[in-house]
């Protein structure tokens, strides 16, 4: 029988939570790592039992970890993550120059047919790859090359690249999606970007309609419709239906259209999920309502789900990369808070369930459909 | 012989016990003791120091002999203790919260 296994980040260690495929009964394990911060695990598409984690410490600095047996057992792998050339400047908070520095790994995304190829998104702002299973990494100069490098500058959370969405259909396209700068598009394997900022509006920077400074927070794509692609930006839920060259608002009637993450159904590419969080100042649900919010529209309208939910005194948030989708056929929903409850959905977001009430908080959530 | 004791986390990550026996080729440095732990445990190259500069990470210290050795050159000699194996030369996290 097909089951999942979801991927749980937090701030002071992984845990792995498996379940069959009724998503009923679970058997949670961990802390892997305990003590360190994990920002993001994810299993490669093309072999579920390759894992990476993204492992980092204010202390300690950054370790990259690979397990090859579904989380059994972890192998420290290169940990050098070096700019290439001159790093060059970037903005300061202060609107100065300041150099890029490396601090730690926001999000890895491995290659959707080979084990060995993983990109890694880190802040200070850059993408890197590896092509040897994390034997080394190498930075991939264009992003940060791209002409606007120099005007970047740090959200609250620091300059980090956070989002990393490949093209099912094309090997060569990319999109990633960096606080705050925007997002951008390669069609090249990552030799050369272009901003896709178009259609986005932020009230936070001296023109809003600028072609970079935009506080992207997540992008999730259907794998049948690579050039579609749903936004949770600092503030509005966007949408392009040509690949970025242009974004309208679809927040239709969310109680706030702020919030960080955003995922689609896994078998309906017009079903979208949010969580709303009242405003960049109030990290939590608008009146103390736990609600992930579902448009079947794919936008604009929105219905709130709240079954299983906690809908009163519930002051929790639901960071970027903490929500995720399983691919079984009545698509489950996953999303983890920073009070460190993980709660799932077997029906699509009708019905939720703790998985866990008590980790710590949690930074990311990814799922694995295991045959 | 110098022993060198580690953080909880590092011993963690390099598989060791609390204190690591290392058999430095040459002078015994503060640069010496640190080229040889990640020569002999490459896994912790870049928890203790950058990769390329070198540097000491801000919340990394070097004591010995209830001495901070923190802010010394990588060139300076240990004390007699720690190179005869009588005292050890301890990285620590530095008390920072967490």
């Amino acid at each position: 029988m097909s089951g999942v296994r979801v991927l749980v980040g937090t701030r002071k260690g992984a845990f792995m939570i498996a379940s069959d495929g009724k998503r009923e009964r679970w058997d949670v394990s961990g802390p892997h790592f305990g003590g360190w911060e994990i920002y993001h695990l994810k299993g490669s598409p093309a072999d579920p039992n390759r894992i990476y984690a993204s492992q980092s410490s204010g202390w300690f600095g950054q370790i990259i970890q690979k397990s090859s047996d579904g989380g059994k057992s972890w192998e420290a792998l290169d940990n050098k993550f070096v700019y290439d050339g001159v790093p060059g400047t970037h903005q300061w908070y202060d609107g100065t120059p300041h150099p890029w520095e490396f601090k730690r790994v926001w999000h890895l995304e491995p290659s959707l047919t080979d084990p060995d190829t993983v990109y890694a998104g880190v802040e200070d702002a850059a993408l890197f790859r590896t092509t040897d299973g994390g034997r080394s990494w190498h930075e991939l100069p264009g992003l940060r090359g791209h002409g606007s490098g120099s005007a970047w500058q740090p959200g609250a959370g620091g300059l980090c690249l956070h989002t990393i969405v490949l093209d099912p259909s094309n090997k060569d396209r990319m999109f990633v999606a960096i606080s705050a700068a925007g997002a951008f598009r390669t069609g090249d394997g990552g030799a050369t970007w272009q901003a896709i900022n178009r259609g986005l509006r932020s009230e936070g920077i001296p023109d809003p309609d600028a072609e970079v400074g935009h506080c992207v927070h997540r992008i999730a794509m259907h794998r049948s419709r690579p050039n579609v692609l749903f936004m949770q930006k600092h503030w509005d839920v966007m949408r392009t239906d040509n690949a970025g060259d242009s974004w309208q608002e679809v927040s239709g009637n969310l109680p706030t259209d702020f919030g960080f993450a955003i995922d689609v159904h896994a078998h309906e590419p017009e079903t979208i999920y949010v969580v709303p969080i009242t405003s960049d100042s109030l990290h939590y649900p608008p009146d103390g309502k736990l609600r992930v919010f579902r448009s079947r529209t794919g936008g604009n309208e929105w219905e709130p789900l709240t079954k299983g939910l906690p809908q009163r005194d519930c002051y929790v948030n639901v960071l970027r990369d903490a929500m995720a989708v399983d691919t079984l056929d009545r698509c489950g929903v996953y999303f983890g808070t920073t009070g460190g409850q993980v709660y799932c959905s077997a029906d699509g977001g009708d019905n939720w369930t703790s998985v866990v009430r008590d980790l710590p908080p949690v930074l990311s959530v990814e799922v694995q459909t295991l045959p | 012989m110098i022993r060198v004791v580690l953080p909880a986390h590092l011993r963690t990550l390099a598989q060791v016990d609390r204190e690591v026996i290392l058999d430095v080729q040459g002078p015994a440095t503060l640069g010496s003791i640190l080229d040889t732990l990640e020569t002999t445990y490459p896994v912790l190259r870049g928890t203790i120091r950058d990769h390329v500069t070198l540097k000491r990470r801000p919340f990394i210290r070097f004591f010995a002999c209830e001495q901070d050795l923190s802010h010394d050159s990588y060139a300076i000699a240990l004390p007699p203790a720690v190179v005869s194996g009588a005292e050890p030369f301890m990285v620590v996290g530095a008390m920072a919260g967490g």
